[in-house]
């Protein structure tokens, strides 16, 4: 299909207000059909879950990347190759636990939050949730289980925006007999 | 403006969708209901988009002005080519034709799941009459498909 004739030759940039200004009438949406925020936050979760399963293969047919060895690869495979190419934007990664299993995501902007502004009746919205959804499913492809939250919002008055990522576990995979 | 890749807006797009439709299987909400409810989200996101689109252009002369604009510029911003034909019959009706619209390029060439494509094209409907509401023009969009990933948006001014 087009896709796949088109890879790497077309340039998938766009203007990033269309995705902001849909998922604005996205989160508008789902704050009008739930009643309270946590409901809003696990379906903003759920489907960027659905997005992050989707999302992975797109990104490894993409961009050069191998499998990571360590936790501390995928961070920087997450922060300066995966948000650039989808976002535009370059997080750091900081805050790593002794264990090394944990990290924060800084974001110094996010582009999910350009022209918004939370209501005090919406205090406990996460508002850009689906990012943990499509860290959360993309790792998941690459049998990886990880706990994903958002630690600091800027538009809940914190001075930065950090997601953090805890390792789980590695999911054990199941290949059919006789697979390679 | 900042840049964000396009595989994220469709795959949002599909999510708005699915959502869209699974939350009528529980509410009883009929096909009609949930194109709806995609055209109004559509709007909504125009109404802004449109905003930014223009904060630099000039007046617009007239009604087909308006029209070149959004075949143009707002459908290049948001799908990356022009509209490949305009047609009116100068009586408030307006037909844009894209030969290869962006969210039904990936489903199908031809008619294979040709029933699903009104699903995909209820949220543009709704960019473009939220589009055009904010230039003061109101409208009724509609749009069909008989091979994809052809289609053709129906814009029918109101006159007030």
């Amino acid at each position: 299909m087009s896709r796949q004739a088109n890879r790497g030759t077309e340039s998938k940039k766009m203007n990033s207000e269309l995705f902001t200004l849909t998922y604005g009438a996205l989160v508008t949406q789902l704050c009008k059909d739930y009643e309270n925020d946590e409901e809003v936050n696990k379906q903003l979760d759920k489907m960027g879950y659905n997005i992050g399963v989707r999302l992975i293969e797109d990104f490894l047919a993409r961009s050069s990347v191998g499998r990571c060895h360590d936790f501390r690869e995928t961070a920087d495979v997450i922060a300066k190759v995966a948000f650039k190419m989808y976002l535009g934007i370059t997080p750091s990664v900081t805050n790593w636990s002794p264990a090394g299993d944990e990290f924060s995501l800084i974001l110094e902007s996010n582009p999910l939050v350009d022209f918004v502004e939370l209501p005090d009746n919406h205090s406990n919205l996460v508002y850009s949730n689906l990012l943990c959804g499509v860290l959360r499913g993309a790792l998941e492809m690459v049998q990886m289980a990880v706990d994903v939250r958002f630690a600091q919002d800027t538009l809940r008055g914190d001075n930065v925006t950090e997601i953090r990522m805890k390792f789980i576990k590695r999911i054990e995979e199941n290949l059919p007999v006789g697979d390679d | 403006a900042r840049m964000a890749d396009e595989v994220l807006f469709q795959f949002l797009h599909n999510e708005l969708i699915q959502y869209v439709y699974k939350s009528a299987e529980h509410g009883e909400m009929e096909n009609g209901r949930c194109i709806t409810r995609l055209e109004n989200m559509g709007f909504r996101v125009g109404q802004g988009l449109i905003e930014r689109f223009t904060k630099d252009t000039a007046r617009f002369k007239d009604e087909l002005d308006v029209m070149k604009f959004i075949c143009k510029d707002f459908w290049t911003c948001v799908f990356k080519k022009q509209i490949d034909n305009l047609r009116t019959n100068h009586q408030g009706i307006y037909v844009l034709q894209d030969n290869k619209f962006r969210l039904l390029t990936q489903i199908s060439a031809g008619k294979q799941y040709l029933e699903h494509a009104p699903k995909y094209l209820a949220f543009t409907c709704g960019l473009v009459r939220g589009g055009l509401s904010n230039l003061g023009v109101k409208s009724i969009v509609t749009a069909e498909v008989s091979v994809m990933p052809a289609c053709k948006f129906q814009v029918m001014i109101q006159k007030i």
